[in-house]
């Protein structure tokens, strides 16, 4: 017991009080040391029943699955010791078929707060062992008090999501919960950031806080998400599916684009997850934060001057362009499997988290999509929300055109990632590496959206259209179309155009492209700029 | 840079003085070798430094402008240099102190052995005459190796080049570049007729092949002469005479050369090949009369064997060299590969630059080469020197040119063959000789004598060179791979090391050329030495981007036989006979290993937490000092206690204890630790997050997890993923073109079957079956080209 208190008191400093054990003879005084230790000894026997959660049986079956407890996930996701859990006592109040008898202290979720790297997160974790991890009542509360107490303190939320669905038995209050949370979720927005990282099943309407998140990863092969399981959509539609083809990390993270990231198994995940926590600042009044970083600021990047080939319809890969930019060549991708004709992601600039947009002229040319617009958009939007600068970098031959792009809504999506674009009030550095074309050009943090500072490399070429296309208008039915081609390559394919009319600020040598944005974003740390007062705005959904 | 001694001031008159840092910058970048460039400002001038400056600097260019200083601030600061570049500077200042103010220059420094120029052996006189203007007609390694000298004599360079070599080093280096046509060989760097184009429109006095390309045809020769243009290699009639192997053996019978007994003539057809085989009596080799480097070559020990090693010769010499004649020798069991190093002139004087050792080989090319050899005495030596020259008198050679030898364990040598070109392996000759071979091409080719007499040939020192290539030393010794160098480190700032390559950080190493990365070379006072500085070079060698054989190159420079000396051309498949694993580490390096990854971690862990711009909590931490640490290297498990020391780590790994010591920094790759006191070089290839690494240790990249104790016990209960299953599948092992595609779906396979032939780098690889099948599909047809990893055909 001893041993067990000591253990307790290790994970649960605060709640631990010393209780002074006097002897004395009379027999009220017996009574009253009585009636304290057994009090004593229920604290500590529903502690233990609350560490155990839905019993050691199903803390078995949890991890035959290969899948870590709730209270293990959270361990591994906080700094040693930081963990502080709340509301460890709370039970659901459900009195209806049998459930008033099987009552387990926390119920089906674990709460609380700690540090990541030596700084603060709420957390809460679904714990699958009780009740499948179902949403409560209870369980809705205890994940509404944390939520409340980071907007407070403004920290952000994290959520470990394990769990089979709502509490049936409780019906309405279920529902109730989830709303609650979804109401959260939506007033937090844009104030912390929220990261839910799914590691079971999430179905149902509980999709949906994931959903309103800012970020969603999941865990390849043990994580799902979706509206209808298997069953109903064979019953629905007739089509056979497995949970892993309707909703695995596969499908969402290239399929669907609901998960930004998929991660091998449960410990990789969640380390990876403080990897990730430490890109982010901790809410919307704090700066991007800035980590010790040994890469100097000044370094040149000689490889970066052979990048782009020299036939201007050559692919390249623009990952060899970001990582050789940003410190020590460390990228983290947001949606790398999907939409790849667009790159986002966070990487430091001089220890400075930035948020980096680009092209990636190997997939699809790089040309912009309805995917691409919409997960640039997503990114562009989350920076700006936490005053993450955005490092663009630009060779776009257009939009995507065709029948499925323009049914689709190109427009309305495409409108999306300027609207991102041009809203946005963070430092905003775009380097144009080669093609900057048509509408795409504007749209890509041009400087007309007020795109803080432009560069030009010397390969880059600003114009409407390609060569061939520009010609067939301008000189609709001429003949010597090739001389003519020719004189609007030489007139367009270059970054002059541009230059002169100041919409790039400067041409520079690929090499110097890292020293030169770490300048600028130096001097833009103090940008400031505000859009003008609104309601909210009403950017096309 | 120990001291700046301008050992020739040149004034380069197309270095136009710009105003703008922009331009300067990129004036340097079209005009020099510039890999990565330090700009530094002093007073007036700036003074550029081209890498490699710490001990030997190639060059330091110094630029008289008035520069804004606010512009100039791209400076690289390279590690450890701080000292040399004021130093330089100092240095600098003097040697231009005194010039009009405007002028500017370039001054040359070669790189040091020990105390010494590289080349303090080389000889020529004062003011005797100098090509005007050479165009180097190659690319890569060589043609910036020919360029490196000319500079330093002054002469002008002409590089010729693809289009896909557009922004190589060569083309960058030369004074002028021209482009002679596309990517592949046959339309660029083969084709005579641009070249000569070329040649008359820069109006280039003398042409440098290099070797490979069109460095031994003959036509080309005699082209040259009919224009007036000096070739800056042998006559023509030489080339001719032991370009032909039938031809030259007769040549080097009459001069009284020791020959390997075999067919003196072309083998006509599969049979008599056989018929021939079997008189002369296996093992017997089967080789391409026009090859060389390996290709076109075969060995086959029975009637079976020789009959598709003809086959495959035939077509291999035919795609190679346009021509399929065959020859059939004796193949001498466990020999030597060693070869003497010839310099002609046209006066009819020779000598020889002593041997090189080439034994280790693979598939017959070499890989690493060392000279002297271990195993050679003073009166073989002079025998084989003394053949060499006669040869070369026999032919009224006239340039330098190499005299291979096989020489078996009796220390019997036979005469192999006569490669009338610059070696790719020379750079070792001149580190123990100290003579530029280059500079001795140029000048015989100019028509002056040898300023050396034999006894003027030392051999002092000793120099090992490793030949870096981009390829994957796992599969076969090397299979060719490509890719971009992401990043790209050559280990310059270690002393008494060469690096002869062609490329830089961002170049591409594509499937149309070579795929040679660098010739590492290490010189020492003894053997021992070089090969110390050579492993230290290697540890110290930064590759990203694609797969290199330094795994390899690494391992064998520590293993026993090589060491001692004991090696033979059938070194690779006796010490390595299921093929190289990888540097297999004992359980102390294992623990070394751990030691070292769990101060890469702790470094990692607190950087993580370093936030500058945050406000902290008000709750004082301790800082942790002892940690338990659980290191997974592959699938093995390290426990580690940790603690802090005053100046770095105590790590306990089993019954070991090691100190950790030294800066960490990720900024670079390459990490210098000191365990125990000891210097470890290792690599971080790869950081994947949540502790995983892949560290280069030894050569070898291992993946390391490096856990804390409730991560380990908590990764227990993950679940192994399952892997799948290839060998329903033939994929390509490299980069290549179908050559050709044997089976369609539906036909069964048997096991190792040949499904196809791929041709990559010239080389055809046979690719078969893994089990025994029906075809499921064949995703490519003959002609196509495929990448690494793509499945070609699939079974069921």
């Amino acid at each position: 017991m001893a041993t067990l208190i000591r253990s307790l008191s290790k994970c649960h400093r605060f709640l631990h009080y010393a209780v002074p054990l006097q002897v004395t003879r009379g027999a009220k005084t017996m009574a009253n040391v009585e009636l304290t230790l057994d009090v004593k000894r229920r604290i500590d026997s529903t502690r233990q029943q609350a560490l155990l959660g839905g019993g050691q049986r199903r803390i078995d079956v949890q991890h035959k699955k290969g899948k870590l407890t709730a209270r293990e996930r959270v361990q591994l996701l906080m700094d040693e010791d930081s963990f502080v859990e709340y509301d460890m006592f709370l039970e659901h109040n459900c009195a209806d078929f049998g459930m008033e008898k099987q009552k387990y202290p926390g119920d089906s979720v674990v709460t609380g707060r700690g540090t990541i790297n030596g700084r603060t997160a709420f957390v809460f974790s679904q714990d699958f062992t009780v009740f499948g991890g179902s949403l409560s009542g209870a369980h809705a509360k205890k994940v509404c008090k944390i939520m409340d107490q980071a907007m407070l303190v403004g920290a952000p939320v994290i959520g470990l999501n394990d769990s089979g669905g709502a509490r049936i038995q409780e019906g309405v209050e279920s529902l109730a919960g989830y709303a609650d949370i979804f109401q959260r979720n939506v007033e937090s927005s844009g104030v912390i950031p929220q990261i839910s990282m799914i590691m079971g099943p999430c179905a149902g309407g509980a999709v949906y806080s994931p959903a309103l998140t800012d970020f969603t990863f999941m865990v390849k092969d043990t994580s799902y998400l979706f509206i209808t399981g298997p069953d109903v959509v064979k019953s629905v539609t007739n089509e056979d599916v497995t949970q892993e083809e309707l909703g695995g990390a596969k499908t969402h993270t290239s399929v669907s684009g609901v998960a930004h990231k998929a991660f091998e198994n449960d410990v990789d995940a969640l380390l990876n997850l403080r990897e990730f926590f430490s890109y982010l600042p901790l809410n919307n009044k704090e700066p991007s934060p800035i980590r010790a970083c040994d890469d100097p600021w000044d370094r040149l990047v000689p490889g970066l001057d052979t990048v782009v080939p020299l036939e201007s319809t050559a692919a390249y890969d623009m990952h060899d362009v970001i990582t050789g930019v940003i410190d020590e060549q460390e990228f983290f991708e947001i949606m790398p499997t999907y939409a790849k004709n667009l790159i986002v992601g966070f990487a430091r600039m001089n220890g400075r988290t930035v948020g980096v947009v680009g092209n990636q002229p190997k997939v699809a040319a790089g040309c912009l999509d309805i995917n691409a617009s919409v997960k640039g958009a997503r990114f562009v939007r989350f920076c700006d929300a936490f005053n993450i600068p955005i490092i663009t970098f630009v060779d776009v031959p257009g939009f995507l055109p065709g029948t499925s792009q323009e049914y689709g809504g190109i427009i309305r999506h495409g409108a999306k990632l300027l609207y991102a674009f041009a809203e946005a009030t963070v430092p905003k550095v775009t380097v144009i590496t080669r093609k900057a074309y048509g509408g795409a050009y504007d749209v890509m943090s041009s400087k007309h959206l007020r795109g803080d500072v432009n560069y030009a490399w010397p390969t880059a070429e600003v114009a409407v259209m390609g060569a061939k296309g520009a010609v067939s208008i301008i000189f609709r039915g001429s003949k010597n179309q090739e001389d003519q081609e020719a004189e609007y390559v030489e007139k367009f394919a270059n970054p002059f155009p541009a230059a002169v009319r100041g919409f790039v600020d400067d041409i520079i040598e690929p090499q110097a492209t890292r020293m030169r944005i770490n300048k600028d974003l130096s001097v833009l740390a103090d940008k400031k700029l505000e859009n003008p007062w609104k309601k909210h705005s009403n950017m096309p959904l | 840079m120990t001291s700046v001694t301008p050992q020739e001031t040149v004034q380069c008159d197309d270095f136009h003085l710009l105003n703008s840092n922009h331009k300067i910058s990129q004036s340097l970048i079209m005009h020099s070798h510039v890999r990565s460039l330090d700009i530094a400002c002093y007073r007036m001038f700036v003074l550029i430094i081209v890498p490699g400056y710490t001990n030997h600097s190639e060059r330091i260019h110094v630029f008289y402008a008035n520069i804004d200083t606010g512009n100039m601030a791209a400076s690289m600061r390279l590690q450890g240099c701080k000292s040399s570049i004021q130093e330089a500077l100092h240095q600098c200042s003097k040697a231009v102190a005194g010039s009009h103010p405007l002028l500017k220059r370039t001054i040359y420094t070669t790189m040091k052995l020990y105390d010494r120029e590289q080349y303090w052996n080389d000889r020529c006189k004062p003011d005797e005459a100098k090509f005007n203007k050479v165009l180097i007609a190659n690319r890569g390694e060589i043609a910036c190796r020919v360029i490196n000298t000319c500079r330093r004599l002054g002469i002008k360079t002409v590089a010729v080049h693809s289009e896909a070599d557009s922004l190589a080093v060569h083309t960058r280096s030369a004074d002028e570049a021209i482009c002679i046509g596309p990517a592949p060989s046959s339309e660029s760097y083969l084709r005579m007729d641009k070249i000569l184009q070329a040649i008359k429109d820069t109006g280039a006095e003398a042409v440098h092949p290099g070797y490979g390309f069109l460095s031994e045809n003959t036509t080309f020769a005699a082209k040259l002469q009919d224009m007036g243009v000096a070739f800056v290699g042998p006559n023509s009639e030489s080339i001719k005479a032991m370009g032909d192997k039938i031809e030259s053996k007769r040549i080097a019978e009459k001069a009284g050369v020791n020959l390997i007994p075999g067919f003196d003539g072309a083998v006509r057809d599969a049979d008599h090949c056989l018929e021939l085989a079997n008189q002369i009596g296996y093992p017997v080799m089967i080789k391409a009369s026009a090859g060389g480097g390996g290709k076109g070559m075969r060995i086959a020990r029975d009637d079976q064997e020789a009959r598709t090693s003809f086959r495959l010769c035939t077509e291999e010499a035919k795609s190679s060299f346009g021509d399929d004649r065959m020859l059939i020798e004796k193949f001498i069991e466990n020999p030597r590969h060693i070869e003497i190093q010839v310099l002609c002139d046209k006066h009819g004087n020779s000598l020889y630059l002593h041997e090189r050792e080439c034994s280790i080989q693979r598939r017959n090319q070499k890989v690493i080469e060392e000279a002297p050899s271990t195993f050679l005495d003073e009166e073989t030596r002079k025998a084989m020197g003394d053949q060499a020259c006669r040869l070369a008198n026999a032919v009224g050679y006239d340039s330098a040119g190499t005299v291979e030898f096989l020489v078996d364990k009796n220390k019997n040598f036979y005469f192999l063959e006569m490669n009338t070109r610059l070696q790719v392996e020379h750079p070792i000759t001149e580190m123990i000789t100290g003579v530029d071979i280059v500079h001795q091409m140029l000048r015989v080719a100019k028509g002056h004598s040898l300023l050396h007499k034999q006894e003027n040939i030392p051999i002092e020192g000793w120099a090992i060179e490793c030949r870096v290539y981009a390829e994957d030393p796992f599969k076969n010794f090397g299979m060719p791979s490509i890719g971009r160098l992401s990043r790209y480190v050559e280990p310059l700032h270690i002393e008494n090391t060469r690096c002869d390559s062609g490329i830089m950080e961002g170049s591409e190493i594509s499937i149309y050329y070579d795929p040679m990365i660098c010739k590492l070379v290490t010189y020492g006072k003894n053997r021992n030495l070089a090969m110390e500085t050579m492993i230290k070079s290697l540890d110290s060698y930064v590759i990203k981007g694609v797969t290199h054989n330094i795994p390899l190159l690494r391992d064998i420079l520590t293993e026993k036989r090589f060491v001692s000396g004991d090696i033979s051309t059938n070194y690779l498949p006796e010490v390595f006979p299921d093929g190289f694993k990888g540097k297999q580490l004992t359980v102390r390096e294992n623990q070394e290993l751990a030691a070292m990854a769990c101060a890469i971690y702790l470094k990692d862990e607190d950087r993580a937490s370093n936030f500058i711009n945050m406000k902290g909590s008000h709750i004082p931490i301790t800082p942790k000092t002892k940690w338990t640490l659980n290191v997974m290297i592959g699938k093995a498990r390290y426990e580690a206690q940790v603690s802090k020391g005053a100046d770095g780590l105590k790590v306990t790994v089993g019954d070991n204890n090691f100190d950790v010591k030294g800066n960490l920094s990720f900024a670079s790759p390459l990490i210098d630790l000191s365990i125990n006191g000891e210097q470890r070089l290792l690599q971080v290839q790869t950081r994947t997050g949540g502790g995983k690494y892949d560290l280069r240790f030894f050569g070898t990249v291992y993946p390391v997890q490096v856990l804390s104790e409730r991560a380990y016990s908590l990764s227990q209960h993950m679940l192994e993923k399952k892997q799948v299953d290839t060998s329903a599948l033939v994929m390509a092992p490299m980069p290549g073109v179908l050559k050709s595609v044997s089976v369609v779906a539906g036909d069964l396979v048997a096991e190792h079957q040949e499904v196809c032939v791929l041709e990559a780098m010239k080389m055809q690889n046979s690719l078969v079956s893994a089990k025994v099948a029906k075809v499921k599909k064949v995703h490519f047809k003959t002609g196509d080209t495929v990448n690494e990893g793509d499945v070609i055909v699939e079974l069921e």
